[in-house]
């Protein structure tokens, strides 16, 4: 354990990260963007409905809606963090070098991908004090937040190591960032529209539902219908109908994304060194 | 010791290496001379553990270089022909960073980086970004770099490419000062002369094959099938050119009137140099001197390149 958190290319990574303003600005960004989303979101529902109060449930909404936007942040970002960290190595030239080193292939990818994703996480943790603005109006059960934030990590991870493994098979990071653009659109738009076709076919003939493993595959693999599950369980009781698999989707979403991570990781760490297969 | 037996790298139909077979002792420093392409970086690749071999192996230290990889990575330094740098580090950083990498505590980097910075003459340039270091200095990082866990070999692919003569003499002087402290250093190199000065011995590759392997002097006198001999005359040149054109081991034979002398390559041996001299001394020829023009390291080169035919 001591290994990975004193992991060279870790450090070195997140030294770079910080050393330049960017990253800072960044963060100072979201935090405002948040504050004025949040803050303009009470101000209106109170002034709108006139009450001058604002309702549990109304908080809830609130929450539900930041929840959204910090999930569209980890799908749109995360590809941009990780898709280019070996493979701009490589552009650069200095790939070879580090590879010639006493570090593994998985104490390098390890390294690469943590530091890309500690950013996001530095970001979604640092919005917290914004998120518990909820806890003021009620409406919120804290466990709530740590299972989203506990699907925020899985998802960070997931999408993260997709990233890092493109970025260690392809050769150029434009075509690793394309690619891994592509694979994150295909898990949340794609599998969304695959979910309503395979629905509609289950209930094709019988007017019914039927058991359907590929609605609740699709179901189960789209975050954001996932995490509508974990917002409101009644959600949750309607796709266990449509699908007539009892199994919660969540326990889905754990497995796929847990096997896709450790998938992920280990054809990166497999390719990292790709020039040593012996039959290349 | 390095041991390289049967080395043979292919790419699709095309070979990088073909059955490529050395040995370099401990404590020596082996050029490796081949134009672009030859197999050098090839060879160098595969050493460093960065390139699988097709068939073959080769050993650092008793150790496989396909077999035991990460062993053999920390008795290596390696420095490639091409390489980057983090621009957004300083040079103590970097070096810190390497470091790490090889397992070296903050103590032991701590102590070490200041030394070596000091071995490549950067120890003023220890807080500059190495984004601002000039071409020469971040080679000499590089050097650094491979240095900083002490490493038994070093492989240095075309050390001195791209620097200007002031920046190859500061290379040299410290690849002079790593032979003196005992490395066994394998280096390839354009600057053929460089090599010569510095090397204990040298291998010729060419096409992916070893043409040629032995002391510099070794390699010139292997290599050189023909010489080039230089006759200064005190009188009219056409007697001895008619002489010497009769010779059946003189070709090329060129009268050099602004000189007052005759050229041409000879295939002969030493003996067979002594013979023609003496019948040429028995017609009374007007002979001044009669000498063999000095070849370096680079003619033999550019004459194995050119397709001269080798012995």
């Amino acid at each position: 354990m001591k290994t990975l958190i004193a992991n060279p290319v870790l450090i070195k990574e997140v030294k770079l990260r910080f050393r330049s303003m960017k990253s800072f600005t960044g963060i100072l960004f979201y935090l405002m963007a948040m504050s004025i989303f949040v803050f303009g979101f009470i101000f209106l529902t109170t002034s709108l409905t006139g009450s001058g109060f604002f309702r549990p449930d109304e908080s809830f909404l609130l929450f539900s809606m930041m929840t959204y936007i910090q999930l569209g942040l980890i799908l749109f970002i995360t590809p941009g963090l990780t898709a280019g960290t070996i493979s701009t190595e490589r552009e650069k030239q200095t790939l070879n070098i580090l590879l010639t080193t006493a570090q593994t292939s998985f104490q390098i990818i390890f390294g690469k991908m943590t530091s890309s994703i500690a950013f996001l996480l530095l970001m979604i943790v640092s919005g917290l004090p914004i998120y518990s603005l909820v806890f003021l109006y009620g409406g919120v059960d804290p466990l709530q937040i740590v299972v989203i934030f506990l699907f925020y990590f899985l998802t960070l991870l997931a999408i993260g190591s997709i990233g890092v493994m493109y970025s260690t098979i392809i050769r150029k990071t434009i075509v690793s960032m394309i690619v891994t653009y592509g694979t994150m659109i295909f898990l949340s738009v794609v599998t969304a529209f695959f979910l309503l076709l395979s629905i509609q076919i289950s209930t094709l003939g019988t007017g019914t539902p039927t058991f359907s493993p590929f609605s609740y595959l699709w179901a189960s693999i789209n975050p954001a219908i996932v995490m509508l599950t974990l917002l409101q369980p009644g959600f949750a009781q309607e796709i266990q109908t449509m699908t007539a698999i009892e199994l919660p989707l969540w326990v889905g979403y754990l497995v796929f994304y847990s096997l896709l991570t450790a998938g992920a990781l280990w054809l990166a760490v497999k390719r990292l060194r790709v020039n040593m297969n012996k039959y290349k | 010791m390095i041991e390289i037996v049967g080395l043979t790298k292919k790419y699709g139909s095309f070979y990088g290496l073909q059955d490529l077979n050395l040995t370099i002792e401990e404590g020596t420093v082996f050029g490796f001379v081949g134009a672009n392409g030859a197999g050098k970086s090839t060879t160098f690749s595969i050493l460093a553990t960065l390139l699988q071999p097709t068939a073959g192996d080769a050993f650092i230290d008793g150790m496989s270089v396909t077999k035991n990889a990460h062993e053999v990575r920390k008795q290596i330094g390696y420095m490639p022909d091409f390489f980057g740098v983090y621009d957004q580090l300083k040079a103590n950083e970097y070096l810190d960073f390497y470091g790490a990498s090889y397992g070296l505590t903050p103590k032991e980097r701590e102590a070490l980086i200041p030394k070596l910075l000091e071995l490549v003459n950067l120890e003023h340039k220890r807080y500059d970004y190495v984004d601002l270091l000039s071409r020469g200095m971040k080679q000499r990082l590089c050097l650094a770099r491979s240095l900083i866990h002490d490493p038994k070999i070093l492989i240095l692919d075309e050390p001195a490419s791209g620097l200007d003569p002031r920046a190859r003499v500061e290379m040299r002087d410290i690849l002079k000062e790593l032979k003196s402290m005992g490395k066994t250093i394998l280096i390839s190199s354009h600057i053929l002369p460089e090599l010569a000065e510095m090397c204990d011995s040298i291998g010729v590759i060419d096409a992916g094959k070893l043409i040629a392997q032995g002391s510099v002097h070794e390699i010139q006198a292997h290599l050189q099938s023909e010489k080039v001999l230089k006759v200064k005359l005190a009188g009219p040149a056409k007697e001895a050119m008619a002489f010497f054109e009769n010779d059946p081991l003189v070709s090329k034979l060129v009268e050099k009137p602004e000189k007052q002398s005759i050229e041409f390559l000879y295939r002969g041996t030493e003996e067979d140099q002594i013979r023609l001299l003496r019948q040429a001394m028995e017609r009374s020829l007007p002979i001044l001197s009669f000498a063999e023009e000095e070849t370096d390291l680079e003619d033999v080169f550019m004459a194995i390149m050119k397709g001269v035919e080798v012995k």
